[in-house]
């Protein structure tokens, strides 16, 4: 097929082979899960648990909280200890809500149901997507299930295989070593998503991997109607827009979704995990996490139960903590630094990168000299160079007309600048700025709304009463200065007879 | 490398920092340099030794009343570069106090007064060079004679003696050892009427396409410059759109009236075209910054420089077509944004 090219983009050495030499090995089995209520992009699950509650392997522990969310399961059978504040893989290193469970190593699971998807009807398979907790396994966290309800018609399914991020390698693994649960997980999706075409989209630099995913489908029926397609490595080629114009050479509208140009993409491993919901009925308890990065001995991947601590997932890799500089969960151009090591691998947790002391270079930061090194890198062809001055200069009406919510943050820029200035950090502080700024200013008109209300309910109501008012007054008040007259009168008749002390 | 980041990415690879940016400028111009000092003498050499020394002492000096630290901004190499292309507009026989205030006022007023590196809006070499050459014509026109022309040349001493005590040997006059520059030259007789065949043989300062001894200078800056776009430190965009046009317009007029009209050749291999194209206009931090932007820059100066070598005041135009363009490059960036992914409309980049 005619593969088309995206703007930009930079060559990242990959350092893959680090972590793909040794097979995919099960991690034990933690004494302790903790599940962050919010592990996915919408409204945080809802806990369906209480502390001291007995819980099973595959239990909804919560459920979703409107459409936009997902719900949690116990990764293994065992107690719930805590429902509380614990610290999670989020860039601020703050706290947030997490279920605890002490597991007790007996495996028990809840009844699971299996299904030929063949069988279903694509609501029945969107439905079971949901119920199973699935979400956007690449990194994004987009619950799934809304990708498998496109609501308009599919001509292309794009199976996102290209894990362009240097030392990431699950994806990689997973396609090594179970590519017939990749492929029947996209056969699940097509069917859901009713898509006319199908095409596996991988980086040229994971010809393993590539044969396996090529073996598997000769294995298939209907296998024939799958296109594997090999792409450049360059990184942000696995960027979902990157992926779609290089695919079908088209561009997802600014502020749109890929369904508007009749695409939908899915990641390899959330496909696998389709597969794992829908024909076995086990939700999404746990997924390859790639471990890998200088201060680790035996890089490699581990299959882990999602809430294992990083800590002890490190530790089974021979990770030398006090050589330990940064753990970064996801790759080294788009993750983020952990606070704690006590936070726990989550849903979109596909990578742990231990980067030694020594590895880290302290390069002192330039002024920007406007070269457009960073133009000519940017995927989504923005000036980030234009960006970075208004950022500074926190001019935020004019940053937007350098249309910087159509940023990716995938770091190219700043992966590239001579004078090594933190851009991406720049584009996320403006961008956070710009939504306070927002969220103010739509508090302050609500305010100014509730105001204006009440302003004209008291002056509604002031006149009301000033016409209550106006229209008792004539009436009554004439009868009774009469009959205060006439009383007056009365008594002053009777007054000559009797004594004043009537009045 | 990994680099200490506040946020993603972590990973950290320009081919080259702004430092080593600076320094492979500089790299690039030192063949041409060396050259020139060759073909015009010690006074070469002296004035960009001079410039590179008050460069740095002001940059010293502006850091520390601004508060700032010395490093890394005295090591960047800016100043040095811009005391090296002061130094190779100005005449190799210049008073010593015409090169101190050029550098000086380029340091100290164009950048250090604008904010630094990376805020000044006008090329701070050109700045020094024209605040020289409005307030000091004279000085700023008379150049060496080329060593296959002049019948003496001053040896180091004499030359020190001349730039720091405006002393000249015994029986020495500046006239016999100066000339009016080609273009300068090539202007005057035009005014008179002269045909460009005529002036041109008349005179010795002429070779078969510019000056004498110019156009291996020339040739060493356009392979310098070429070095450097191949080696990505520049992009094309400024220095083909600056030459393109000024060959572009000088065919034109050169086919209208041959006989009256210097060649294309003639202007690129004269004065600082090349110099300006390659070295000059493309100080990102002065330019348009996108790359369409960068097209219709370079283009305004080659335009500037035919228009103002023909029409204006000045022998050569380059730092007055650059500096103009500076002052037009944020209105050429506001209406050449790419074409952003996802956005219809408008043009492609």
């Amino acid at each position: 097929m005619n593969l088309q090219s995206f703007h930009g983009g930079v060559e990242v050495p990959g350092h893959k082979e680090i972590s793909t030499s040794r097979p995919v090995e099960p991690a034990p089995l933690p004494k302790r899960l903790i599940l962050p209520l919010s592990q996915h992009l919408g409204a945080p699950a809802e806990p369906l648990v209480a502390v001291g509650d007995r819980v099973l392997k595959g239990q909804m522990i919560a459920s979703p909280a409107g459409f936009v969310s997902a719900p949690l399961h116990a990764g293994s059978s065992g107690t719930v200890v805590a429902i509380g504040e614990h610290p999670v893989p989020h860039p601020s290193g703050l706290a947030a809500p997490c279920i605890t469970i002490e597991t007790d190593g007996e495996e028990r699971w809840v009844k699971r149901e299996r299904h030929d998807f063949r069988r279903l009807e694509p609501a029945r398979i969107r439905e079971m997507v949901r119920q199973a907790g699935i979400v956007g396994l690449g990194g994004a966290g987009f619950p799934a299930f809304i990708k498998l309800n496109p609501g308009r018609s599919v001509g292309t399914l794009i199976i996102n295989a290209a894990e362009c991020e240097p030392y990431i390698t699950s994806d990689d693994m997973l396609m090594r070593e179970r590519p017939e649960q990749i492929l029947r997980g996209l056969q699940i999706i097509r069917r859901a998503v009713q898509a006319r075409r199908c095409i596996v989209a991988i980086e040229e630099n994971k010809p393993e991997a590539e044969r396996s995913l090529r073996q598997g489908l000769q294995r298939l029926e209907e296998g024939d109607e799958v296109e594997i397609v090999t792409i450049p490595a360059r990184y942000p080629a696995g960027g979902e827009k990157q992926l779609i114009q290089m695919v079908t050479g088209q561009e997802v509208p600014s502020g749109g979704l890929p369904v508007q140009i009749g695409v939908v993409c899915h990641n390899v491993s959330t496909a696998a995990a389709v597969y794992r919901a829908v024909e076995l009925g086990e939700p999404l308890l746990s997924r390859y996490v790639t471990v890998t990065g200088g201060a680790v001995a035996e890089p490699r991947n581990l299959e882990a139960l999602i809430g294992t601590p990083v800590a002890e997932l490190l530790a089974l890799c021979g990770t030398a903590l006090d050589a330990v500089q940064e753990v970064i969960m996801g790759g080294p151009m788009m993750g983020i630094s952990l606070a704690s090591l006590q936070v726990p691998l989550v849903k979109t947790g596909n990578c742990l990168l231990a980067v030694a002391r020594g590895e880290i270079e302290h390069a002192a930061v330039m002024p920007c000299i406007r070269c457009g090194s960073c133009a000519d890198v940017c995927p989504i062809s923005l000036l980030p160079q234009q960006m970075y001055w208004h950022a500074r200069a926190r001019d935020f009406d004019r940053i937007q007309e350098y249309d910087l919510f159509d940023c990716i943050e995938c770091g190219c820029c700043a992966y590239v600048c001579p004078s090594n200035i933190p851009l991406v950090h720049y584009y996320r502080f403006a961008k956070s700025e710009i939504r306070a700024l927002q969220e103010q200013k739509r508090k302050a008109d609500i305010a100014r709304e509730r105001h204006e209300l009440r302003e004209r309910r008291l002056a509604r109501e002031k006149a009301e009463r000033a016409a209550r008012h106006a229209r008792r007054k004539p009436g009554p008040s004439d009868e009774s200065k009469r009959a205060a007259i006439q009383a007056a009168l009365e008594r002053a008749r009777a007054g000559k007879q009797g004594s004043p002390d009537d009045v | 490398m990994f680099r200490k980041a506040l946020s993603s990415p972590y990973l950290h690879n320009p081919p080259f920092s702004t430092q080593g940016m600076m320094f492979r400028v500089i790299l690039a111009l030192l063949p041409a340099a060396a050259v020139y000092a060759w073909q015009f003498g010690w006074g070469v050499v002296i004035n960009m030794l001079l410039a590179t020394g008050v460069a740095l002492l002001c940059e010293a000096a502006m850091l520390r009343l601004r508060g700032r630290p010395l490093r890394p901004a005295i090591t960047d190499g800016s100043a040095i570069l811009t005391a090296l292309l002061l130094a190779f507009a100005l005449p190799p026989l210049t008073p010593w106090w015409l090169t101190a205030t050029g550098a000086a006022f380029a340091i100290v007023v164009a950048k250090h007064l604008y904010g630094g590196l990376g805020f000044n809006p006008f090329n701070p070499a050109m700045i020094g060079y024209v605040v020289l050459l409005v307030s000091f014509p004279r000085e700023l026109t008379l150049w060496s004679l080329p060593m296959q022309l002049a019948e003496y040349s001053l040896d180091l001493e004499a030359t020190l003696k001349y730039v720091f005590g405006s002393a000249l040997p015994a029986g020495t006059t500046i006239d016999a050892l100066t000339a009016a520059t080609p273009l300068d030259s090539m202007k005057t007789q035009l005014g008179l009427g002269l045909a460009t065949a005529e002036i041109m043989a008349s005179r010795a300062v002429f070779g078969p396409v510019g000056g004498v001894g110019w156009i291996w200078i020339n040739l060493l800056l356009l392979a310098g410059g070429l070095w450097m776009i191949y080696r990505r430190i520049i992009s094309w965009h400024i220095p083909v759109a600056t030459l393109g046009s000024l060959l572009a317009i000088a065919t034109i007029f050169f086919v209208l009236d041959p006989r009256h009209t210097p060649s294309p050749l003639f202007h690129l291999f004269s004065g600082a075209a090349i110099l300006g194209a390659f070295f000059i206009a493309t100080d990102p931090v002065t330019a348009a910054t996108t790359n369409r932007g960068r097209l219709w820059y370079g283009a305004g100066i080659g335009i500037l420089i035919y228009v103002i070598r023909s029409w204006g005041g000045f022998p050569d135009g380059v730092a007055f077509a650059v500096l103009l363009m500076n002052m037009a490059a944020p209105t050429i960036d506001h209406y050449t944004k790419p074409r952003v992914y996802g956005h219809g409309g408008r043009d492609d980049g």
